[in-house]
């Protein structure tokens, strides 16, 4: 009981701060059709932004100015970069983030080194939030998932109920008409993939301190993302959302779980020789496979259902 | 009836295969250091492996982020049966060894491509993603075939010799790996003028009209597929047999960049596009390496600037500058070519400096000088920050104005072509 309660915390607030990535990239992805490979790496300099400003000022402005800095250079890299790719089709841009994304792990090697930065979080929000039974949740652990909620609130408001919000969904969906109508949608792409990369970058000033801030981070989160909007259904937050739950528990379960394909079937009777192939499977423990879930079920999700759980489109 | 076929040699193609299979024979009599064959040796295996995903790529219109399984895996099998053939259970010639790794490689490429080439696009990019990926994380968890964390070695001198010939010495490692590399060359070359070759082409330029003609878009984007991955399971063989070991690295995500970088920096609208590109790449991966710890952002703007500028690759520009010089008009952009690449010369040299001086900088005890091209400079102080910004500004600002003069001897020089064209009656 009392892991089930700490493990599906710490779950949902994984989830979220995995909302929090995969929700820029699902929106940049349905306006302007391109797959940002880079989108992890700005998690990693927001990440890498936080701990510095924090450094110099401390950890509240850092967690202010990270996002803003970061949505800036997004902003510039779509303004110079991706529309000028853009010309040469969807390929180009798609090759182009992926491009970028090698030059910011670069970059950030050259600027911080290859060793992991110690971002910690802030004394008020350091300890545990309360304890179940024996079992402590910490308080920062709370902290992300309440600014990841906030988030959720503040870009569903924005979406629906806010003038450019609207212009958003509408360029969505029929960008000629709303260029038609007068509005500039080149800027509302510029804006989309900045306001996309400031959020991921808020997820990496939030998270660098929960997890670890090294240049791998971008590596090590960037696929999971991927795995979230597909399995959501490319586009659509409302699956974004849900994938980010169900990857974010599912992580964290099967991480701490030891069973074992083999313990699991031996009360029926079925059991492999010792040394085979088959017996490595068997005895293969659910934490062990941890790894390789999240792409076995965005492979699963491909096959079986390619528009994914909530998506309106095939990918 | 039959009718009279007019077949003519095509002496221009055999005089360019003939002069390549030469210099591949000649290029270990020249280049005698260690360092050169291992070069050259890996140079080989990464042409193979390029060209294979160029089929996906160039060929069918396939973006792959998961070729590296194909390789991976062709080089694991190698690296069994290897162990195999000196456990004296198999008995196979180690010559023959890459085919091992292409057999297995098309096996899995059959049963992953069964289910991944339903669909191309960006589907197929996700899901090759993703199948890349879960190779990758299971290679560390079946310890048994994967080797674990220190990965599958073995020893290459084993087995039948026929001919003498054992692969003790490095040099008949090269010349199997050239052997294989000519073959593998030829084979994919070959396979890009048959009737598969052309219809591939066809569903990646248009699937809806390729299905209307009555072809099975699904079925030549899978036989398309399996063909790469034996070709990438051929590389793999021959890296096991090169290296002696095989460790999960060979199937991780990075290798899988790696290759489309190469391909796509080399050219993937012309079959030797790949070829250039894998040249360019090991060097930069393996003697750039050795100089600078910042190989892989020189390699990450090269291949930007490529994307931004050039998407066509190396071989885009080198062709439209053959056909410049066909019309006898290249003469005319020689000097707009100085003078952009003085310039950008002058800027690379500013901007090198300035980005290994902030490795030199950034690294815990660092000595107080850095050499850099021979001029030993001292890091810590501000002249040669001074003098390297000024080099890449004063740089950058003439390679703007040169890259005018080289647009503008462009245009001209087209519109002439296409006056010459139009005055044949050609265009």
């Amino acid at each position: 009981m009392e892991f089930l309660v700490i493990q599906t915390l710490n779950g949902l607030s994984y989830g979220l701060l995995l909302f929090l990535l995969s929700a820029g990239l699902t929106l940049i992805f349905s306006m302007m059709g391109v797959l940002n490979f880079a989108h992890a790496s700005f998690y990693m300099v927001g990440a890498y932004f936080g701990y510095q400003i924090t450094h110099w000022l401390g950890f509240w402005p850092g967690l202010f100015v990270a996002p803003l800095a970061v949505g800036v250079i997004g902003m510039l890299v779509e303004r110079y970069g991706l529309r000028r790719a853009h010309k040469h089709g969807h390929v180009a841009e798609l090759l182009f983030t992926f491009g970028l994304a090698y030059i910011i792990e670069e970059a950030v090697h050259l600027a911080w080194g290859r060793a992991a930065v110690e971002y910690n979080p802030p004394p008020a929000l350091d300890g545990p939030l309360f304890t179940v039974f024996e079992s402590s949740f910490p308080i920062y652990r709370g902290f992300m998932a309440a600014v990841a909620i906030a988030m959720l609130v503040a870009i569903y408001l924005g979406l629906t109920r806010t003038r450019v919000g609207l212009v958003i969904q509408a360029a969505l969906t029929h960008p000629g008409t709303v260029e038609a109508l007068g509005h500039n949608v080149p800027r509302v792409f510029m804006l989309t993939f900045g306001g996309g990369c400031a959020l991921a970058a808020l997820a990496g000033a939030v998270g660098g301190p929960a997890f670890v801030t090294d240049p791998g981070m971008a590596a090590a989160i960037g696929p999971i993302v991927f795995v979230v909007i597909v399995v959501g259904g490319m586009g659509s937050l409302a699956g974004a959302f849900l994938a980010s739950l169900l990857i974010g528990l599912l992580q964290t379960f099967s991480v701490s779980l030891d069973g074992s394909l083999g313990g699991l079937l031996k009360p029926l009777g079925v059991a492999a020789s010792d040394g085979t192939f088959l017996a490595e499977v068997m005895s293969l423990t659910l934490a062990q496979a941890a790894p390789m879930l999240p792409y076995l079920i965005m492979v699963l999700v491909l096959i079986v259902r390619p528009r994914g759980l909530m998506g309106t489109r095939e990918t | 009836m039959s009718t009279l076929k007019f077949k003519p040699i095509n002496a221009g193609r055999w005089f360019v295969w003939g002069t390549f299979a030469f210099v591949l024979f000649v290029l270990p009599l020249v280049f005698r250091q260690g360092f050169a064959l291992t070069l050259m040796n890996q140079m080989g295996i990464m042409i193979i492996f390029a060209l294979s995903y160029n089929m996906l790529l160039g060929q069918t219109g396939l973006l792959s982020f998961g070729h590296a399984v194909y390789m991976g895996l062709g080089a694991y099998f190698a690296i069994h049966a290897l162990n195999l053939i000196g456990q004296g259970k198999l008995a196979l010639p180690v010559t023959l060894l890459p085919l091992v790794g292409g057999l297995f490689a098309a096996l899995f490429g059959a049963l992953i491509g069964w289910v991944t080439t339903r669909k191309a696009g960006v589907a197929f990019a996700m899901i090759s993603l993703g199948i890349g990926e879960m190779v990758h994380a299971m290679s560390l968890m079946f310890p048994a075939f994967f080797g674990g964390e220190g990965g599958v070695s073995a020893n290459r001198m084993v087995g039948p010799t026929p001919l003498a010939i054992t692969y003790g010495p490095a040099l008949q490692v090269y010349y199997l790996i050239a052997l294989w590399t000519v073959l593998s060359m030829a084979a994919m070359f070959a396979l890009t003028l048959t009737p598969l070759g052309r219809i591939a082409n066809a569903v990646r330029d248009n699937e809806e009209r390729a299905a209307f003609v009555g072809y099975s878009t699904e079925r030549v984007r899978l036989l398309m597929f399996v063909l790469s991955a034996f070709f990438a399971g051929i590389a793999g063989g021959l890296a096991a047999i090169n290296y002696e070991i095989v460790t999960a690295e060979t199937v991780s995500t990075l290798r899988s960049g790696a290759v489309l970088l190469a391909a796509y920096i080399g050219g993937v609208g012309f079959f030797f596009g790949p070829v250039i590109g894998a040249v360019v790449f090991t060097f930069f991966q393996t003697a750039l390496s050795g100089f600078t710890k910042a190989w892989l952002l020189y390699l990450g703007l090269l291949f930007i600037a490529i994307v931004m500028f050039a998407p066509g690759g190396m071989a885009m520009i080198l062709m439209q500058n053959l056909r410049v010089m066909k019309f006898g008009l290249l003469g005319r952009l020689v000097r707009p070519y100085g003078w952009a690449l003085a310039a950008g010369l002058l800027a690379l040299a500013g901007f090198v400096g300035l980005v290994e001086m902030t490795y030199h900088v950034s690294a815990a005890g660092a000595p107080r000088e850095l050499a850099l091209g021979g001029i030993l400079v001292a890091p810590f102080s501000a002249t040669p920050w001074l003098v390297c910004g000024v080099l890449l500004t004063s740089g950058a600002a003439l390679v703007s104005v040169a890259w005018r003069r080289v647009r503008t001897g462009w245009d001209e020089v087209q519109r002439e072509i296409e006056a010459k064209l139009t005055a044949s009656g050609l265009a």
